[in-house]
């Protein structure tokens, strides 16, 4: 079958669930809409579309990045308007069926907006703010099409870069890719085309591709998202890659912990398969190429190249001495080429519009789109795609939303454990691979978290350095030990037994890591302490100087105090809550905290009525008053 | 032949017989089984021609790997970078507490388990634990409590109120 046929099947088959005669419900079924309850959901569109005998297709689909919606539900109803549903429990799914499905009520108590775009277009909601801010190109058809249809992706242009770059010389695709300014999104923004080039006219008859889909960062679920909503972008890419520097096999090498990510791109490999699109010989082009899963077994440090060939050869993953480079001598010493998930799903996508087009998005060294993950506490989490060099105020509050709960903000964490945190005075930084060097940390991955006053400086220092250090693969001394002792004066700051000079040590000790070690993850391991110091100076010395957790966070520095004003007496929430029944009354019913059996869980905080309000975290803890710290020696009468 | 013999034979095909397949067979056998034993981690370095120090080392080093049962209901609290700004300290000493169990261990009656991992990707939905295949959002420690009074089976868990 030529492609022509097979876009012409395609294309039939999409008009027909899309611009059918009844409507199509989506329901989005990647991970984080399982977490907050879709596949129940779905349960429900089924049984009450056969109940209440509607005519309607219900379809799973992946992830649009609005997380805190979800789930999310589309109704594509034909002659009416599309309409995006959110928070959407199977309890009002009957409703929305006798409403829309049936009936011509949209049920807009329960919609986020409408639904605009598709179909070759990237799928927006007009109503949301957010995406005014946004430029979706790997997003685009994310959330609408289905990732367990390969017709989906064909009928909306997919495998149109292929077919255009089975046309040209490796060469020249190696030039299209150079022109657009394309750099490496896995963190370090090395150029493509370079890489490419390198692995092109390395010598050897076997090269391999190796598609780097470990997303180790904790707080970065870009690729996930991208993997479960759209895998056919990545083979895409991935097929070009090979054609253009000669390799006839690739790997897939993704985390174990994304099982539902492994599912759908095995469903999308066996489909590609099927159409020809993968295969021995793609297209009758002649040209050959395979795909095998990798599944990695949890170590951060299989992120980087060199430790990922090791994984994939079945050793442990440690990483090696660079050059040689991979592109030289990779697995089983053979040139091999290594790209991130959204670099190669970005592949097809400048082939089929060209480099200008590309190139004509975001700023002059960094080009195109940057697809962050945003978490923390912001109003609106989830993904969002801007044109480089957008501001981090504008990820912040524009697509963020803000502070959730009127709080204020703090800080923003951008990198995960090799990034730097930064203040509100940095808010202007243009988000884009040289300026995020400049303020001291690196792009990463991709992770946005923001902080607001309830979060410690100290304390987010140490949960990296936590992390960089259980995740050390112990190869480099530096990182090995180093990574521990800095810990271990981390976690005497949050303590309270820190001296001023342990924070010269922790300087020090960060400085001799990043020489000292020979991956990226050492070398970038101490950035978020050292970014912390830089702009978070005074809490550091707060913790020192004073034993003061300004955030009220660091446990041994904070005490839960009940103001006696606003306690009611009759109420008996933090008693019961309290797990170590540190909670008494004193003679007039009023609760105290004995703060000597107290373990600061924070429960008494939460159960503690919103209209008294009397539980407070104080710090240092010798604020609580001298006489409301301990249960007296003869009981007071229980309630 | 036994079922763990069986299991075991089904796992280790000759299309396998590469060294490049050892982590993916562990993986397998772990799938099977809850946990690598060491008869089991002998018989994969026989059939792959591997010293049986390769093959504990490999086991040793990827975080996935067990090397002890889990319990029935296996509790993983997240301990990424979003749930740990929103509270997932406090929840995985709930957890513990609650459970009776360290971090990392099973409880005696096989019922329980408890882990921390690294990021499960559900950021937005922090702090998140899951139990088996179910994953718990926005938790707080008189949530988790809730929670595992729902899972614990009858009569295992102490009454409060007697307890006081």
């Amino acid at each position: 079958m030529t492609f022509n046929e097979v876009y012409r099947q395609a294309r039939a088959r999409w008009e027909s669930q899309y611009n059918g005669e009844i409507p199509h419900v989506l329901v989005g079924t990647a991970t984080c809409g399982r977490a907050a309850g879709s596949m129940a959901v779905l349960e429900a569109f089924r049984r009450e579309i056969e109940g209440q005998n509607a005519r309607a297709r219900v379809s799973e689909v992946g992830c649009m990045g609005l997380c805190s919606y979800e789930p999310l539900v589309i109704i594509i109803k034909p002659g009416d308007f599309s309409v995006c549903y959110h928070h959407v429990t199977p309890q009002v799914v009957p409703q929305m069926v006798q409403g829309y499905l049936l009936g011509d009520d949209p049920c807009l108590e329960l919609a986020l907006g409408t639904v605009a775009g598709g179909d070759g277009e990237a799928v927006y909601i007009p109503e949301l703010e957010r995406f005014t801010h946004e430029t979706r190109l790997l997003l685009s058809n994310c959330g609408y099409n289905s990732p367990l249809e390969i017709d989906h992706y064909i009928a909306c242009n997919g495998y149109r870069g292929l077919i255009k770059a089975l046309k040209v010389k490796p060469v020249d695709i190696i030039k299209i890719i150079d022109r657009s300014g394309l750099r490496g999104r896995g963190g370090a923004g090395y150029p493509t085309a370079a890489k490419w080039q390198q692995c092109r006219k390395a010598k050897g008859k076997h090269k391999y591709i190796i598609c780097n889909a470990d997303e180790g960062d904790p707080g970065a679920f870009m690729d996930r998202v991208l993997l479960e909503s759209n895998p056919q972008a990545v083979l895409e890419g991935m097929v070009i890659a090979a054609y253009t520097i000669g390799a006839h096999k690739g790997f897939i090498y993704i985390r174990e912990e994304y099982p539902l990510a492994i599912e759908r791109l095995k469903t999308a490999l066996s489909q590609a398969e099927e159409k020809g699109l993968l295969g021995k010989n793609i297209l009758d082009s002649g040209f050959g190429f395979s795909i095998e899963i990798v599944r990695g077994a949890g170590a951060f440090v299989s992120g980087e190249e060199t430790a990922m060939i090791a994984a994939i050869e079945g050793r442990r993953s440690w990483p090696e001495y660079r050059p040689p480079y991979p592109t030289e001598s990779g697995l089983w010493g053979r040139p091999t080429l290594v790209n991130n998930v959204k670099t190669l799903a970005y592949i097809p996508l400048i082939i089929e519009h060209g480099d200008s087009w590309f190139a004509g998005m975001g700023t002059k060294q960094s080009s195109g789109t940057a697809l962050f993950a945003l978490a923390g506490k912001l109003n609106n989490t989830g993904l969002a795609e801007v044109p480089m060099g957008t501001t981090l105020e504008t990820m912040v509050y524009r697509i963020g939303g803000g502070i959730r709960g009127g709080k204020k903000f703090k800080g923003v964490q951008i990198g995960g454990p090799s990034g730097s945190c930064l203040p509100e005075s940095l808010l202007n930084t243009p988000i884009d691979f040289d300026s995020l060097k400049e303020a001291g940390g690196i792009m990463g991955s991709g992770g946005i978290i923001v902080m607001d006053e309830d979060n410690c400086m100290v304390d987010t220092a140490k949960f990296f350095i936590d992390f960089s250090q259980r995740e050390s693969c112990g190869k480099c001394t530096h990182c090995r030990i180093g990574t521990w002792q800095m810990l271990d004066i981390l976690e005497n700051t949050t303590r309270g037994k820190a001296s001023p000079a342990d924070l010269d040590l922790l300087k020090e000790l960060a400085e001799d890591i990043k020489s000292g070690s020979l991956c990226g993850l050492g070398k970038t391991a101490p950035n978020p302490v050292l970014t912390t110091l830089r702009y978070f100076g005074e809490e550091y010395t707060a913790h020192v100087l004073e034993k003061r957790c300004p955030a009220r966070v660091c446990k041994e520095l904070t005490a839960y105090y009940i103001l006696p004003e606003k306690c009611e007496r009759g109420c008996d929430h933090c008693v019961l809550a309290c797990p170590v029944e540190a909670i008494f009354s004193d003679d007039k019913g009023l609760k105290v905290v004995d703060q000597s059996k107290c373990t600061k869980c924070g429960s008494c905080e939460l159960v503690c009525p919103v209209e008294y309000n009397a539980v407070i975290r104080l710090s240092p803890v010798s604020l609580v008053p001298q006489d409301r710290r301990l249960r007296p020696e003869t009981p007071s009468k229980e309630l | 032949m036994t079922d763990k013999n069986k299991t075991i034979s089904h796992i280790l095909t000759e299309e396998r017989r590469h060294p490049r397949h050892l982590v993916d067979i562990l993986q397998d056998i772990q799938a099977g089984e809850g946990y690598l034993s060491k008869d089991e981690m002998l018989k994969v370095a026989e059939f792959l021609g591997l010293p049986a120090s390769a093959v504990w080392g490999v086991a040793t080093f990827y975080n996935q790997f067990r090397f002890a049962p889990l319990g029935r209901h296996p509790a993983r609290v997240c301990m990424g970078t979003a749930c740990h700004l929103a509270g997932g300290q406090l929840v995985l000493e709930a957890m513990a507490r609650e459970l009776e169990i360290d971090i990392g261990s099973t409880s005696e009656d096989q019922e329980f388990s408890l882990e921390r991992v690294a990021c499960i990707g559900c950021c937005a939905l922090a702090p998140v634990f899951t139990i088996g295949a179910d994953v718990f959002p926005r938790m707080t420690p008189p949530k988790v409590e809730e929670v595992l009074v729902a899972i614990k089976p009858a009569g295992a868990r102490k009454n409060k109120a007697n307890r006081k």
